[in-house]
C-alpha cells in the first residue's frame, strides 16, 4: 500500500489538510470558499469526473445543445490557480480512528478535516428485472454515458416516476425522436410538490411534445429479450407495454455506501447537526449525503436541490474558517423547465393547500402560463408562489416574504417583480382583476 | 476525460418531411441558377435573378416554417454540437472554404466574379444582377451591388428563419423585424434609390447608420470632398455622419447600451444574428480569448482612429504625407487591407462557421470598441440575474456569440457589464431558469459583487 503525498508545494507539515469527497456543486461550494478564506490544503476528490460540471445540464449534452466541456462551471487552469487539487480516484473505505481514506486501488490518503459531500444514487424500488441491460436511472456522468449507449437506435421508452429527472428525460429522448411513455403513480404529476392545475397544465404541455402520459399506473416488472435486455414492461394492472429503454426517475437516495464500515453514523443519509457536524470529530457532510438530525427552518431532513447543496458549502466554509455558524437557509426557492415552460416557485406553496392557507390561481388562456399565490387565511401574509412561463424576480420575493407583506401589497407590487425580456406581454393586470373579484 | 461530445448513436434521426424536401429542393433550384451564371453561361438575368431570387427565399422561408411551426415555440437548439454545419465538422469546414473563397474574390479578384473592367460590359454572377442594378439606380451592377442583394437577401430570409426559431420571445421577434427592416431599406435600398436620383454627383455612402469608424474612408479626402460637393445631400450626409458619431451614439450608448446598433441596426450585426445564428456557439469562452480580444480590439480603433487623424491633418493642410511618410502608403492602405478587407470581411464572414458568427464584431469592430467604452464606463445597460436561481448550466455562455462567459457572473449573482455585450438577448432566450434580463436601469449598483447568493440567510454579511 501506498500513501499519496499530500504535501503541495508552499505547505509546510503543519498546513491543515481539508479533503472534500465529491465535486458536484456542494464541495466545490465549499472548496471555492475555504479557499478564499483560509490557507488550508484543499484536496477534492471524485472518481465520476476529473473536473466539476453541472449536473443540472448533462441533459443538454445528449440533446447537443452543449459539450460536455460547456458544462464546466470554471475553465480547468481554475484548480491550479486557486490551489485546489483534484484527485480523480473512487474512496472505498473511511477510517476516521486513523483520520484516512482508502481507494479502490488500495492507496490511502490521511486528512485533517473530512467533508462528504459524495451526492446520490437513482432509486430502485426492487422491480423485478430492474437490473436489465436497458434500465437505469440518470445522476452521473456515467448513467448518461450508458443512456446514449441504451438508447442508440430504439424507438420505444419507458419512464418510471413522475418528477423532474423523468420530465428532463422525456424530453432528452424526445429530442431523439425516441417514442416515450411516461408511466405516473399517482393521479396527476409530481403531485406531492405541484397543487393539481399546476400538474394538469404540465401534462398538457407534456402531450403537445407527444409524450405518453399514463397516470394512475405502477411500474409491475421489466421483461428480458433473449439477451437480457429490456424488451417490455408490465405494469401492475397487467397492460404490457413494448419498449427497449426503462429510465428509473423514482427520485435518489443519499450515496454513502462507503461508509457501511465506518463510524460516521448514517440513516438514510449521513447524520449531522446544523452545523453539517457528524458524530465523528472532524468529519462533516453537506450536500444531497447529508440528513439532518432534526429538521432546520421547517424544511426536510434530506435536501436534493442544486441551491441548497450550494448553500451547504457557503455555510460549511464559513463555519470552518471563520466562526461557527449554523445552517440557517432563507425563504424557500427553486426553479425547473416543463420542456418549454419555466417554472419558478419562492416560499412555500404545498402540494395540497388547506386551512390555515389559501391561494388564488391564474391560467392563462393558452394554457401555457400561470400564477398561484399562497397567503394566510387569517393574516393575509404572503406564503408562497408558483409561476410558469413568466420570470420572477428572486431578491424581490426574498423580501416581502421576510417583510411578511399581506396579498395586497404583493399584487399590487407584482410589476416590480417581472423578470421577462423586455417587450414581452405583461399580464399582472389580468392576474390582478381575477384575483381581486375573488378576494372580495 | 475527453473532451468532446460523448454522442454514440447518430443523433438526428428526426426524418425529414415533405416540407423540408421541397423547401431544400426549391433553395438547391435557387442557388444551382446563380451557380450556372457564375460559369458564365447566358443567362437572361431579367428572368432568371428574380427566379434565382424568389425560389431562395421562398424556398428558406418554407423551409424555417417546416423545421419549427410544428413543434410548440422554445429553444430550438437540439443537435447544435452534432450537425456537422455547426459544428465545425466536414460541411462547415467546406461552406467556411467557400465563403473565406468567394470574399476573396469579392474584394481583390472582382473580374473573376464577371466585373467588366476599363468599360467592358459585365459577364458572369455580376451580370446577373445588372437588370437590378440598372432598375435600382440606373447603372449597371458592381461587385458591391451584386453582394449587397446577396447580403441583403440572406438577412431577410434567414431573419424570417430566426424569428420562427426564436418566436417565444418577443425581444427576438421584434429586433429582427428591426434588423431586416435596416438592412433591406437604410442599408440597400434608400442608398441604391438615392444613388440613382444622384448619379450626377460622384459616389459617397448613403446608408445613414454607417459611420466612422465602421465606416473606415468616412474622412478620406476624396469621400469628404464628395460630400461636399454632393449639395445639399451630401452635406446633409456630412454633418449626420459627425453627429452621429460623436453625438447620438453616446447618449444612446448610455441608455440603453451598445445593442441599439450592434445587433438593431448594423449590417454586419444583422448578418452575424440572421446568417450567423446557426454558428453563434462556436465562439471562444476561454479567459484567454478575452485577453486577446481586449488588446485587438482596442489596437484597431487606435489604429483608425491614428489613420484618421492622419487623413484630417492631410485634409485641413493640403499635404499627403505626415512626418515625410506617405499617409496612403503608410496608413489608409494598410488600413484598408488588413482591416477594411482582410478582417471585417474575409476572417469576418468568412469563418463564421469555424470561429462563430461575431469574429469582427468581437476582434475588429472599432466601432464596437468605441461604444464598448461607453458600455462598460458609462450606461445604464447591464445584463441582472435573478438571486440565487442560477444552476450554472452552461446554456447562456454556450449561446454568446460575443464568447462572453456569461454563466460565470450568472453562478455568483453578479450582473454581466461588459464592453463586448451586443445584446442580443439569446442569453436570456436560452436560459432554463429565467436567470438573465437585459436591463437599462440607475448606473448606481450596475456592478454588484454579492459575497453569497440570495437564500441563505447563515452568513450575514456587513456591506
Amino acid at each position: 500500500m501506498a500513501t499519496i503525498i499530500n504535501l503541495f508545494k508552499g505547505y509546510s507539515a503543519s498546513t491543515r489538510q481539508v479533503v472534500i469527497i465529491g465535486n458536484g456543486i456542494s464541495g466545490i461550494t465549499c472548496a471555492r470558499n475555504l479557499r478564499k478564506k483560509s490557507n488550508y490544503c484543499i484536496t477534492v476528490i471524485s472518481s465520476e469526473t476529473e473536473y466539476h460540471f453541472s449536473r443540472t445540464a448533462l441533459m443538454y449534452i445528449y440533446m447537443g445543445h452543449l459539450r460536455y466541456e460547456d458544462t464546466k462551471p470554471y475553465e480547468d487552469w481554475f484548480w491550479t490557480k486557486n490551489r485546489i487539487n483534484l484527485l480523480n480516484k473512487h474512496v472505498s473505505k473511511v477510517e476516521s480512528s486513523s483520520k484516512t481514506l482508502y481507494f479502490l486501488n488500495g492507496e490511502f490518503f490521511k486528512y485533517d478535516i473530512l467533508i462528504i459531500a459524495s451526492g446520490s444514487n437513482p432509486n430502485k424500488f426492487g422491480w423485478p428485472g430492474q437490473d436489465l441491460k436497458g434500465v437505469q436511472g440518470l445522476y452521473s456522468y456515467q448513467d448518461l454515458q450508458l443512456l446514449e449507449e441504451n438508447t442508440k437506435e430504439i424507438k420505444q421508452a419507458v419512464i418510471v416516476g413522475g418528477g423532474l429527472i423523468g420530465v428532463e428525460l422525456a424530453e432528452m429522448l424526445r429530442s431523439r425522436n425516441i417514442n416515450v411513455t411516461f408511466l405516473i403513480r399517482e393521479k396527476h404529476f409530481w403531485d406531492i410538490v405541484m397543487p393539481t392545475q399546476e400538474a394538469i397544465l404540465i401534462e398538457r404541455h407534456m402531450r403537445e411534445h407527444h409524450v405518453n402520459l399514463k397516470q394512475e399506473t405502477e411500474l409491475g416488472e421489466i421483461i428480458s429479450d433473449d439477451n437480457g435486455k429490456v424488451k417490455a414492461i408490465i405494469t401492475k394492472s397487467g397492460e404490457n407495454i413494448e419498449c427497449q429503454f426503462v429510465g428509473l426517475t423514482v427520485g435518489v437516495s443519499p450515496n454513502i455506501s462507503f461508509l457501511k464500515d465506518s463510524e460516521i453514523k448514517t440513516d438514510k443519509g449521513i447524520l449531522v447537526n446544523e452545523f453539517f457536524e457528524t458524530n465523528v470529530k472532524d468529519v462533516y457532510a453537506i450536500g444531497d449525503c447529508a440528513q439532518f438530525i432534526s429538521s432546520i427552518n421547517g424544511r426536510r431532513p434530506i435536501e436534493q436541490v442544486w441551491y441548497t447543496g450550494r448553500m451547504h458549502g457557503e455555510t460549511l466554509a464559513h463555519s470552518l474558517t471563520v466562526i461557527k455558524t449554523s445552517y440557517n437557509p432563507g425563504h424557500w426557492f427553486n426553479s425547473a423547465k416543463f420542456f418549454d415552460i419555466e417554472y419558478q416557485t419562492y416560499g412555500n406553496v404545498p402540494g395540497t393547500i388547506s386551512a390555515p392557507l389559501s391561494s388564488l390561481y391564474w391560467e392563462h388562456s393558452s394554457g401555457k402560463l400561470c400564477f398561484r399565490i399562497v397567503y394566510d387565511i387569517q393574516t393575509h401574509h404572503l406564503i408562497g408562489i408558483n409561476v410558469f412561463g413568466i420570470r420572477m424576480r428572486h431578491e424581490i420575493f426574498d423580501r416581502w416574504l421576510s417583510e411578511n407583506k399581506k396579498i395586497g401589497y404583493v399584487l399590487e407590487h407584482l410589476p416590480e417583480a417581472n423578470f421577462d425580456p423586455e417587450f414581452f406581454v405583461k399580464y399582472e393586470n389580468e392576474i390582478n382583476f381575477q384575483f381581486k373579484k375573488e378576494l372580495v | 476525460m475527453k473532451n468532446e461530445s460523448i454522442s454514440l448513436a447518430n443523433p438526428d434521426k428526426h426524418p425529414l418531411n415533405k416540407g423540408t424536401k421541397f423547401s431544400i429542393a426549391l433553395i438547391s433550384i435557387g442557388l444551382l441558377v446563380f451557380a450556372v451564371s457564375f460559369l458564365n453561361v447566358k443567362l437572361k438575368a431579367s428572368y432568371f435573378l428574380p427566379i434565382s431570387l424568389s425560389t431562395t427565399i421562398f424556398g428558406i422561408i418554407l423551409y424555417a416554417r417546416s423545421m419549427y411551426l410544428n413543434e410548440p415555440a422554445g429553444v430550438k437548439n437540439n443537435g447544435a454540437w452534432f450537425r456537422s454545419l455547426s459544428s465545425r465538422g466536414l460541411v462547415g469546414w467546406i461552406l467556411g472554404v467557400v465563403l473565406t473563397s468567394f470574399y476573396i474574390l469579392l474584394y481583390w479578384f472582382p473580374s473573376f466574379l464577371g466585373l467588366g473592367e476599363n468599360g467592358e460590359a459585365n459577364t458572369g454572377v455580376i451580370a446577373f444582377f445588372d437588370p437590378l442594378s440598372k432598375l435600382l439606380n440606373g447603372k449597371v451592377a458592381s461587385q458591391w451591388f451584386m453582394y449587397g442583394t446577396i447580403y441583403t437577401t440572406c438577412i431577410v430570409a434567414l431573419g424570417y428563419k430566426f424569428i420562427l426559431k426564436y418566436r417565444h420571445s418577443r425581444y427576438q421577434v421584434f429586433r429582427t423585424i428591426v434588423v431586416i427592416i435596416a438592412q433591406l431599406f437604410l442599408a440597400f435600398l434608400i442608398p441604391e434609390i438615392l444613388e440613382g436620383l444622384n448619379s450626377d454627383q460622384a459616389y459617397y455612402a448613403k446608408d445613414l447608420k454607417n459611420m466612422w469608424p465602421l465606416n473606415y474612408y468616412f474622412f478620406d479626402a476624396w469621400h469628404i470632398d464628395n460630400m461636399r460637393n454632393g449639395g445639399s445631400l451630401g452635406m446633409a450626409y456630412l454633418v449626420w455622419g459627425i453627429v452621429l458619431f460623436l453625438i447620438v451614439t453616446p447618449i444612446i450608448t448610455y441608455f440603453v447600451g451598445k445593442r441599439w446598433y450592434c445587433s438593431w441596426v448594423c449590417g454586419c450585426g444583422g448578418l452575424a444574428e440572421t446568417a450567423g445564428d446557426p454558428f453563434r456557439h462556436l465562439s471562444s469562452k476561454k479567459l484567454s480569448a478575452w485577453k486577446f480580444e481586449r488588446y485587438i480590439i482596442h489596437g484597431v480603433l487606435l489604429f483608425s482612429v491614428i489613420m484618421t487623424a492622419g487623413v484630417l491633418y492631410n485634409y485641413f493642410t493640403n499635404t499627403t504625407t505626415i512626418l515625410g511618410l506617405d499617409t496612403y502608403t503608410w496608413l489608409r492602405q494598410p488600413y484598408g487591407f488588413l482591416i477594411g478587407a482582410a478582417f471585417s470581411g474575409v476572417v469576418g464572414v468568412g469563418f463564421y462557421p469555424i470561429l462563430g458568427n461575431r469574429v469582427w464584431c468581437r476582434f475588429g469592430c472599432p466601432l464596437a470598441a468605441y461604444m464598448g467604452i461607453f458600455q462598460r464606463f458609462k450606461s445604464r445597460f447591464r445584463i441582472t440575474t435573478n438571486g440565487g436561481q442560477c444552476i450554472s448550466c452552461g446554456n447562456c455562455s454556450n449561446s454568446c456569440e460575443m464568447g462572453i462567459d456569461v454563466k460565470a457572473y450568472a453562478q455568483r449573482g453578479e450582473n454581466i457589464v461588459r464592453a463586448s455585450c451586443v445584446g442580443c438577448g439569446i442569453c436570456s432566450a436560452v436560459c432554463p431558469r429565467g436567470v438573465l434580463k437585459l436591463e437599462n436601469r440607475d448606473e448606481e449598483n450596475k456592478l454588484n459583487n454579492n459575497p453569497i447568493t440570495i437564500g441563505n440567510n447563515s452568513i450575514k454579511i456587513n456591506l
